[in-house]
C-alpha cells in the first residue's frame, strides 16, 4: 500500500509538470487533446468518488465486506490511437487513479464484476464452462437519440438539439418512474452520454445480481415500439386496456409531452409527408381519406390563428375517439400514435446482458469534449446538453482557480463542481448508507448461522491441518477428534437435519477442493481460490439464488451419484 | 425391476397424488442396459417433436394438445409405476446427454421446461398447489385487504392482456419477487409493484417452471463437470458410446462447418444469391448493396450464414469491407467491424466458431428500428412481403400458400412453400435453417434454379 503511494506520488508530479507549461493566458483552445486530458484525470476526474461507488461499501472497513470485489470488476480502456484494452482491473483506488493518469484513456467503460480478478482470467478459461463469470453488475440502459431518426424533423444522426432533447428527458421520466414504482429500485444514476443519448445505472444490491434473464425481462417491459424497416406498424397496444405501467406513462408523461412539446416542436402535421406517417398508423380508409381530404385542402385557407399542428391533431382526435361505435382497434389508435413519437427507445441488447461495456460517468466525450455529467431525474426538464461542461471549459476555470486559491478539491472551482456535488449527495451517499446496511445484516446473518457449526468449521480445519502436516501417523488421532467432533455437534446445537447435511457439504468441499484433490490451476493454489469464489456466494445467497452454479444449494444432489446401471 | 423414490414429500402434500416429477434428485434404481437407451430415445422423441412444433410457431393451445398426444404415444406403459420410473430415467439419462455443450444444454432446457410447463398446465389446481410447495414456493395468497387495495391495477393488466374474466375477490393471487416470473414480466401480463409481481393462481405455471428451468439449469452445469471428469473415463466402455451417440442421432447438423462442394467465392456471390438464398438472406444482401451497411443484427445473421455457405475468411473481410468502405471508409471498417468479422470465424476474443443462426432463432429474433434480420415471414409487412415475394419469382396462386401460412404464424412453412415455387421442386423435410435452404438449393439439379 505504501509503495504505490510512493509511487502514486511520483506520478501526480508528473502531471503538476505538465500542467506548469498550458498556455500563458487563461484561455484554453477548444477541441479535445490529450494533454488536457491528462491534466483533467489528473486534477478533476474523481477517481476516489468512482472507487467508493464501485466498491458497494466493501472498502475494508467491515469484516463482512468482500476484500476481493472492487479488484473483479472489468474496466476497459480505449486509448488515444483506438488501441482498446480490455480486462483491466485495480485492487485500490490508488492503483486506479494511478493507471488511468498513465494511461489517459479516451474512454473509460465499466463492465461486470467477475467471479476472479479479471487479470487472472486465463487462469480460468480453461477450466471448462463457467471457469471466468461475471457475477454482478448494475444493471444499465442506454437510450440514444439516434433511434428517433424516423419520428424527428430538427436534426438527424449523432446531432442533438433543444427541440429533439426533450424525447431524452421524457424517456428518463418514464423509465425511472418504473424502476423505482414497480421494481423497486431506489438506487439509480442518470448520466448524459456525452453527445446523443443518456445512460441509466441501477445500482441497488437486487439490480446487480439479476440473471441475464431477469434482464431481458425487465427490457421487455420497457418495450412496447416493436417495428423493424419492413414493417409499418410501430407500436401495437392490443387488449382491451392499457396495462397499469403503460397507462400511467400515458397519462402522466406522455400524452401532455406530445401534445404540448412534441406536435409543434417537430411540426408533425405541417406537410403532407409528416401527415401522411402519421395517417398510415390508422387502419381505417374512410377516416384517412377523410382527414387527408380536410388538410389539404385547408393548406390553402389556413386563416386560423392557431398552430396547424395542434388543429390538425385535434381533428384526428375527434374523428378516431368520437366514433365510439367503431372498430375496438380505433380507439387504441390515438394511443398507439403517441407512443411510437414519444416513448422511450432503449437498445435493448446493452440491458439484457451482464457482460455488457458501458462509459463511465465523467469521462469526456471525444467528439464533443463534453463531460458524461449525471443527471438528477427530478429536475431532468432543466438538463441542457448544450451547456454542459467542456474539457476545454474546465481548464478555462482551472487555470483562473489555481491563482485564486490552494485546496484539494479542484473541481469544487469549476463548472463541474455541481455535478460532483450531486453526485455524492444523491447518489453515493445514499448507496453507500444502504450497502453498508446490507453489509452489516448479511454479516449478522451469518454469524448466526455460524454459531452452530463453528465446532464442525474448527474440527475441519483441524483435520485441514493433520493431513497437512501430519499424514497418515495422525489418522489416529483423526479418528478420535471425528468422535468427539460428532459428540460434540449432538450437544452443542439443536441443529435440524437439513442444516445437518449442508455443514456436512461445506465442510467437505473445503477439505477436499483445498489439499487433497487435484490443484487447482493458476491463481495462488487451492486456497486462495476457495476463499474467493466463497467470498462471492455468500454474498449472493442473502438475496435470490441465483445463476447456474450454487454448488451450495443444498436442494441440489448431484445426478450421476445416484445413478446404479446394471446390465 | 425396483424402485426407490429418494424425492422426499412434505407430509402435507402426501394425500395429494401427482404424477409430474420434478426431478430433483436422481432415484436409485436399478435400469437395464437397453431400457437405458430406449427410454431415452423414447423422450427424445417428445423432445424433438416438441422442438419442431415451436418453430413451426404452435400456438400454447397447439402446443399443448401436442405435448399431451406426444407423451401419451411416447411414454406410455401398462403399470402407473412404470411410467414414473420411465419418466424419471429417461430424463436423467438425457441429461447426462445433453449436458455436454452449452448448445446442447440450452436445447436440452428450453425443451425440458416446454414440456414440463405443458405437463403442469394440464394438472389440477391442488396438484399445482403441491408442486409449489414441493419447489419450496412458501408464497401466500395475497389477503382480502391487499387485494381490495391493488384491485383496479390487477383489473388493468387482466384486461390489458385479453383476460375473459376480470379478477373478483375469490380470484386467488400471490404476491413474488418480481425476479421470479421473468417471462410474465417480459409479457407485461402482471401487475408489478415496489418489486413484487401479482401472479394469478392461472399464472403459476410460470412461476414453478421459472425455479424448475433454473434448477435444471444448475444442475446440467454440474452434470457436465462430473461427466468430464469422471464418467466418461470410468464408462467408455458401456455408457459413454451410448451418450455420445444419442446426441447427434436426433439433432440436425449445425451448419457450423460449410460443406465440401458449397464453397463460394466472391466472383459468384452475386448469383448464388439470386439462386439459392432464403428470403431472409437475400434481403440482408440487397440491403447491404443498397445501403453499404448493415447494423449488428443483420451482420450476424447474414455474416454467418455466408461462414456456414463457404465463404472463407479473407473473402468474407474483402466482400465486407467492399460495401462498408463505400459508407464508412476503408479506415472505419478496419478499425470498428473488421474483428467482429474475425471473431464471428473464431479468431478473435474467446475464439469460439460461431454457428451459423437457424430458423428458430431467426424468426425469435427481435429486429428494431433501421433492422433488416429476422424472418421477412415473420418481421415483414404484408404488403412489403408480398413485394419480395413477387421479386423473388413466387408466382400469384403459391402467394397466395404462402400468405395464408404467415397468417397462420406458420413460417417456416411458408418459407417451404417459397422453395418448392421458386424451385419448381418439391421440399419435403422442410426448411430448418437457412443454410440448409442453401444446400438443398444447390443440390437441384440447374435446370431448377431459377438463374439459370
Amino acid at each position: 500500500m505504501t509503495g504505490e503511494e510512493a509511487e502514486n506520488g511520483r506520478d501526480d508530479m508528473l502531471i503538476d509538470g505538465c500542467e506548469a507549461e498550458p498556455p500563458q493566458e487563461n484561455t484554453v483552445p477548444d477541441g479535445f487533446n490529450a494533454n488536457y486530458l491528462k491534466v483533467y484525470y489528473g486534477k478533476l476526474f474523481p477517481h476516489y468518488d468512482m472507487f467508493r461507488w464501485l466498491s458497494y461499501g466493501n472498502d475494508g472497513k467491515h469484516p463482512g465486506c468482500d476484500q476481493s470485489y472492487f479488484g473483479r470488476r472489468e474496466f476497459s480502456f480505449t486509448l488515444d490511437n483506438d488501441i482498446y484494452l480490455r480486462f483491466q482491473s485495480f485492487n485500490s483506488a490508488s492503483e486506479m487513479e494511478k493507471s488511468i493518469n498513465e494511461k489517459c484513456p479516451f474512454k473509460i467503460d465499466i463492465g461486470p464484476v467477475y467471479n476472479v480478478d479479471p487479470a487472472k482470467r486465463h487462469a480460468y478459461a480453461q477450466g471448462g464452462d463457467n471457469g471466468f463469470t461475471p457475477m454482478e453488475r448494475e444493471l444499465i440502459f442506454d437510450v440514444d437519440i439516434t433511434d428517433y431518426d424516423d419520428v424527428r424533423y430538427c436534426c438527424s444522426g449523432a446531432d442533438v438539439c433543444l427541440d429533439c432533447w426533450p424525447l431524452m428527458t421524457v424517456a428518463i421520466k418514464v423509465i425511472d418512474a418504473a424502476l423505482r414504482d414497480d421494481f423497486g429500485f431506489n438506487h439509480i444514476l442518470w448520466v448524459y452520454s456525452g453527445r446523443r443519448g443518456v445512460h441509466c445505472w441501477v445500482c441497488d444490491g437486487k439490480a446487480r445480481r439479476l440473471n441475464n434473464e431477469q434482464r431481458a425481462a425487465i427490457a421487455d417491459y420497457f418495450r412496447v415500439y416493436k417495428g423493424n424497416e419492413n414493417s409499418h406498424k410501430k407500436v401495437s397496444l392490443t387488449g382491451q386496456g392499457l396495462h397499469p405501467f403503460l397507462a400511467r406513462s400515458y397519462t402522466e408523461v406522455l400524452k401532455q409531452f406530445f401534445e404540448e412539446k412534441l406536435l409543434c416542436s417537430q411540426k408533425l402535421f405541417s406537410n403532407e409527408e409528416r401527415f401522411e406517417k402519421i395517417l398510415e398508423m390508422i387502419p381505417d380508409e374512410s377516416i384517412t381519406s377523410e382527414l387527408r381530404g380536410k388538410w389539404q385542402e385547408s393548406r390553402r385557407s389556413s386563416t386560423s390563428k392557431d398552430d396547424i399542428n395542434v388543429v390538425r391533431w385535434g381533428q384526428l382526435k375527434q374523428m378516431l375517439q368520437s366514433g365510439r361505435q367503431k372498430v375496438q382497434g380505433l380507439r387504441r389508435c390515438v394511443e398507439e400514435i403517441v407512443f411510437s413519437y414519444a416513448y422511450p427507445r432503449l437498445d435493448m441488447e446493452v440491458s439484457k446482458h451482464m457482460n455488457h461495456l458501458l462509459k463511465a460517468p465523467f469521462c469526456i466525450h471525444p467528439k464533443t469534449g463534453r463531460v458524461c455529467v449525471p443527471i438528477d431525474p427530478d429536475r431532468c426538464e432543466e438538463f441542457d446538453p448544450t451547456t454542459v461542461p467542456t474539457l476545454s471549459k474546465l481548464l478555462g476555470e482551472l487555470n483562473m482557480g489555481v491563482l485564486r486559491s490552494e485546496g484539494n478539491d479542484e473541481w469544487d472551482k469549476t463548472s463541474l463542481g455541481k455535478s460532483v456535488r450531486y453526485f455524492r449527495s444523491h447518489f453515493l451517499q445514499p448507496l453507500l448508507k444502504s450497502c453498508k446496511e446490507e453489509i452489516e445484516s448479511s454479516y449478522k446473518a451469518k454469524l448466526q448461522e455460524s454459531k452452530n457449526s463453528l465446532s464442525c468449521i474448527a474440527w475441519s480445519l483441524e483435520i485441514i491441518t493433520l493431513e497437512s502436516f501430519g499424514g497418515s501417523k495422525s489418522f489416529a488421532l483423526l479418528k478420535e477428534i471425528r468422535v468427539l467432533h460428532l459428540t460434540s455437534c449432538r450437544e452443542g446445537g439443536k441443529t435440524s437435519p437439513k442444516s445437518g447435511t449442508g455443514q456436512d457439504a461445506r465442510k467437505d468441499r473445503k477439505s477436499g477442493t483445498g489439499y487433497t484433490g487435484s490443484p487447482k490451476k493458476g491463481g495462488r493454489g487451492g486456497k486462495y481460490t476457495w476463499a474467493g469464489v466463497d467470498g462471492y456466494y455468500s454474498q449472493a445467497e442473502i438475496g435470490f439464488e441465483k445463476e447456474p452454479l450454487d454448488a451450495k444449494d443444498p436442494n441440489f444432489e448431484d445426478p450421476e451419484d445416484d445413478v446404479v446401471v446394471k446390465a | 425391476m425396483e424402485i426407490v423414490r429418494s424425492q422426499k414429500r412434505a407430509p402435507t402434500v402426501a394425500t395429494v397424488v401427482s404424477s409430474l416429477p420434478l426431478y430433483r434428485s436422481a432415484p436409485e434404481l436399478q435400469v437395464r442396459l437397453e431400457d437405458f437407451e430406449l427410454f431415452a430415445i423414447d423422450r427424445l422423441r417428445v423432445l424433438k417433436e416438441i422442438s419442431d412444433g415451436l418453430s413451426r410457431g404452435k400456438k400454447p393451445d397447439e402446443v399443448e394438445i401436442l405435448v399431451r398426444d406426444l407423451w401419451k404415444s411416447n411414454m406410455s406403459l401398462p403399470q402407473a409405476s412404470e411410467v414414473i420410473n420411465k419418466d424419471i430415467i429417461s430424463h436423467f439419462v438425457l441429461r447426462l446427454v445433453y449436458c455436454r455443450t452449452e448448445e446442447l444444454r440450452k436445447w436440452f432446457l428450453s425443451m425440458e421446461t416446454t414440456l414440463f410447463r405443458y405437463r403442469f398446465r394440464g394438472e389440477s389446481s391442488e396438484v399445482q398447489r403441491a408442486l409449489m410447495v414441493e419447489f419450496d414456493l412458501p408464497y401466500k395468497a395475497v389477503s382480502h385487504a391487499e387485494f381490495e387495495n391493488v384491485k383496479e391495477k390487477l383489473g388493468q393488466v387482466a384486461r390489458s392482456i385479453g383476460g375473459q374474466s376480470v379478477p373478483n375477490a375469490d380470484t386467488i393471487f400471490y404476491k413474488v419477487p418480481f425476479e421470479e416470473v421473468p417471462e410474465l414480466v417480459a409479457g407485461r401480463r402482471v401487475f408489478i409493484l415496489k418489486g413484487y409481481a401479482y401472479v394469478a393462481m392461472n399464472q403459476v405455471a410460470s412461476l414453478v417452471v421459472t425455479r424448475f428451468r433454473s434448477h435444471l439449469s444448475k444442475a446440467l452445469v454440474l452434470t457436465n463437470r462430473k461427466w468430464t471428469s469422471t464418467i466418461r473415463e470410468r464408462e467408455t466402455d458401456r455408457l459413454t458410446p451410448i451418450v455420445e451417440s444419442l446426441s447427434t442421432s436426433y439433432l440436425g447438423p449445425d451448419y457450423s462447418q460449410p460443406r465440401e462442394f458449397a464453397e463460394i467465392s466472391l466472383q459468384d456471390i452475386d448469383q448464388v444469391a439470386k439462386s439459392s438464398f432464403p428470403l431472409c438472406m437475400r434481403h440482408l444482401f440487397e440491403k447491404l448493396r443498397e445501403d453499404h451497411h448493415l447494423k449488428h443484427g443483420g451482420r450476424m445473421q447474414f455474416g454467418l450464414f455466408l461462414k456456414g455457405v463457404g465463404l472463407k475468411l479473407d473473402d468474407a473481410l474483402d466482400f465486407w469491407k467492399s460495401e462498408f468502405s463505400r459508407k464508412v471508409g476503408a479506415e472505419r471498417f478496419d478499425k470498428e467491424y473488421a474483428y467482429s468479422i474475425r471473431h464471428n470465424y473464431g479468431k478473435e476474443g474467446k475464439r469460439t466458431d460461431y454457428t451459423p443462426y437457424s430458423c428458430q432463432k431467426i424468426i425469435s429474433s427481435t429486429p428494431g428500428v433501421g433492422d433488416h434480420h429476422g424472418c421477412p415471414f415473420r418481421h415483414f409487412s404484408e404488403e412489403n412481403l408480398r413485394a419480395a415475394l413477387g421479386k423473388m419469382g413466387v408466382g400469384n396462386r403459391p402467394m397466395e400458400d404462402v400468405m395464408d401460412k404467415v397468417r397462420n404464424r406458420h413460417y417456416q412453412l411458408a418459407c417451404t412453400l417459397t422453395f418448392e415455387a421458386v424451385h419448381s421442386s418439391s421440399c419435403d423435410v422442410g426448411i430448418n435453417h437457412p443454410n440448409q435452404y442453401f444446400i438443398d438449393s444447390q443440390k437441384l439439379p440447374q435446370k431448377n434454379n431459377p438463374t439459370s
